[in-house]
């Protein structure tokens, strides 16, 4: 039980309840879809870049609670983020839900993203929580793609 | 008509869930309360007894040996067909052919039949309330033919349009392929219904019968079945092992489908001769101890009065339905008169997965998802359900469970 406590956190409940930043970017640089197919969770991320700082990012599409809110914390958390501090984020957040940090000081520096720590009791949830960031991490990889081409 | 109550007495449904070992097995600290029989369901002490036996004093390869083994093997493995015959009402045991489930049985019908009977501009007709299972294997053969793959639609209940149905069944169609039950939304066709309207128009039909056969009582001479379908995990056998059953007239018409031992007579390099049904069908050492298995799991099935089991699992069903109907925010989806073994909801708001997470931390396995059937989720405009799946070894009791449980997610969700 405590189990499920730690999965649903306030947080996460929040954000799928509230999701922020859960819109179209018009005027967006790149949007990328993420789709699961064993689940039908299914998103579009767009970002908008600023030299290499993301400027804004949302999202739309739909799914369970855990990618929802993933995707809305992700996308509080990015903002303002230059493409190396998203790269560590995102292997953190990768660590984290598999269970791989496992010291309170390393998590809370984490900020909101902690909450989602307790994904990593039920692995067959992992999936869920990662998509949105796998979306945004190729939309980006495109970007880079693009500019070491030009 | 009897009551409900005496029903449910008739059934003696705590003995029957002793023969089930792993049923008193606890899953998240709390007893398992197993719900996802549409998926596999458990398998009996009887069965498990025999696959033990069967390794512990009967098994060698069959079909070749002149020693002991071989011929006691090959008894067994025979005694399973004549028990599936029996079971299904087949004219012959030769119109049982071993394979790996359903599916098998399916890509190997439409494969042999397409290649006998299908040419450019032909048709063949499914319905929208298909598994995977009996949509891609026809896409395939339709492709490799330049035939039309065609779909009859089915109603908001989830039932299959008859009229439409009828209507599709033109001099185009050269075999109509449906299911008995769905898996989906628990749908009970009309196949007997159905295969006369096709027959009418000489058209074959296939049934596939992977959720029918763990709830009714089949009998493919009655229903008429050019081909009937079903896998041997979904009746309370082992895994790897399924039925495709056909009138011997029409499996003697079609090619073979794999090429290797059992299903030759003879053997040259200018001229191979086949073997006659169903081992033309059956190349390659089969699945002995599947097939010994499934035997176990007949014999078992034919212990019990299905009248009984039958209205047992009717009455599950309707006190299933009406208990969860009473959650608030909640849809079940897939309403037809007739339905069997399965309730599919969504709930306002919440994912399917968030509800099968919740319910299996209180030791409750339900499926979620699309259930190999994405064009009737596409048919209601959700991209999945719950899916809660009977057997007779249920109980009112686990539906409680399910409900008080269905009641948390709720109250979990409502948190915010
Ligand atoms: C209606 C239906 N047809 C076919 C199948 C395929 O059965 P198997 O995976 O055992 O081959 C299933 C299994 O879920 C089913 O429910």
């Amino acid at each position: 039980m405590s189990d499920l406590k730690a999965l649903y956190q306030e947080v996460i409940l929040d954000h799928n309840k509230n999701p922020r930043n859960f819109k179209k970017l018009e005027d967006a640089d790149y949007s990328v879809e993420g789709y699961n197919p064993l689940c039908g969770d299914h998103y579009t991320v767009y970002l908008k870049m600023k030299g290499d700082v993301i400027s804004e990012i949302t999202f739309i599409g739909s799914g369970c609670a855990i990618s929802k809110a993933s995707a809305s914390v992700m996308s509080t958390v990015l903002k303002g983020k230059t493409l190396t501090e998203v790269e560590s984020l995102f292997n953190e957040f990768h660590h984290l839900v598999r269970g791989e940090i496992k010291d309170d000081v390393s998590i809370e520096k984490l900020g909101k993203l902690a909450a989602f720590g307790g994904i990593s009791e039920f692995p067959v949830r992992v999936k869920c929580a990662i998509l949105p960031w796998h979306t945004m991490k190729n939309a980006i990889d495109k970007k880079n793609e693009t500019v070491s081409t030009e | 008509m009897n009551s409900v109550a005496s029903i449910f007495d008739a059934f003696p449904v705590d003995k029957v869930r002793r023969d089930f070992p792993i049923l008193s097995s606890n899953v998240h600290g709390k007893p398992l309360v197993y719900l996802d029989n549409a998926a596999s369901n458990q398998k009996p002490k009887p069965v498990l007894d025999a696959i033990q036996d069967y390794y512990t004093a009967q098994h060698s390869n069959v079909h070749r040996g002149v020693h002991f083994l071989s011929g006691l093997a090959t008894e067994k493995y025979e005694e399973a067909r004549i028990k599936v015959r029996n079971y299904i009402n087949a004219g012959s045991e030769n119109e049982i052919i071993f394979v790996r489930g359903a599916t098998e049985a399916i890509n190997l019908a439409a494969a042999v039949f397409g290649k006998k009977n299908l040419e450019q501009g032909d048709e063949v007709l499914i319905t929208e309330l298909e598994h995977h299972s009996n949509i891609v294997p026809w896409q395939m053969i339709c492709e490799e033919k330049g035939a039309r793959l065609r779909v009859a639609p089915i109603n908001d209940s989830g039932e299959v349009m008859l009229d439409k149905f009828e209507s599709m069944l033109t001099s185009n169609v050269k075999i109509a392929a449906i299911s008995h039950v769905s898996n989906a939304l628990g749908t009970v066709n009309p196949v007997k219904q159905m295969i006369e309207m096709a027959h009418r128009k000489k058209i074959p039909v296939l049934v596939d019968g992977a959720q029918a056969m763990p709830h009714l009582r089949v009998d493919v001479r009655d229903l008429d079945a050019d081909f009937y379908v079903f896998s041997s995990h979904k009746v309370f056998g082992p895994t790897g092992i399924g039925v495709l059953y056909g009138k011997a007239q029409l499996l003697e018409s079609l090619p073979p489908y794999q090429g290797g031992g059992d299903m030759i007579k003879s053997v040259t390099f200018e001229k191979t001769v086949f073997n006659d049904i169903p081992y033309k069908f059956e190349a390659g050492t089969p699945h002995i101890e599947g097939a010994v298995g499934l035997g176990a799991a007949i014999d078992y099935l034919n212990s019990f009065d299905w009248r009984i089991v039958q209205d047992y699992e009717q009455a599950l069903l309707k006190f299933a339905e009406k208990e969860i109907s009473k959650i608030d925010g909640l849809k079940i989806i897939g309403t037809a008169k007739e339905k069997a073994g399965v309730i599919s909801f969504v709930m306002e708001d919440i994912h399917p997965h968030d509800v099968g997470t919740i319910l299996d931390s209180e030791g409750i396995a339900i499926r979620t998802g699309h259930h190999c059937a994405q064009p009737v989720m596409e048919r209601f405009g959700i991209p999945a359900t719950a899916r809660a799946s009977f057997a007779f070894y249920n109980t009112r009791e686990e539906i409680h469970a399910l409900v008080q449980s269905i009641q948390k997610v709720k109250e979990i969700f409502a948190h915010v």
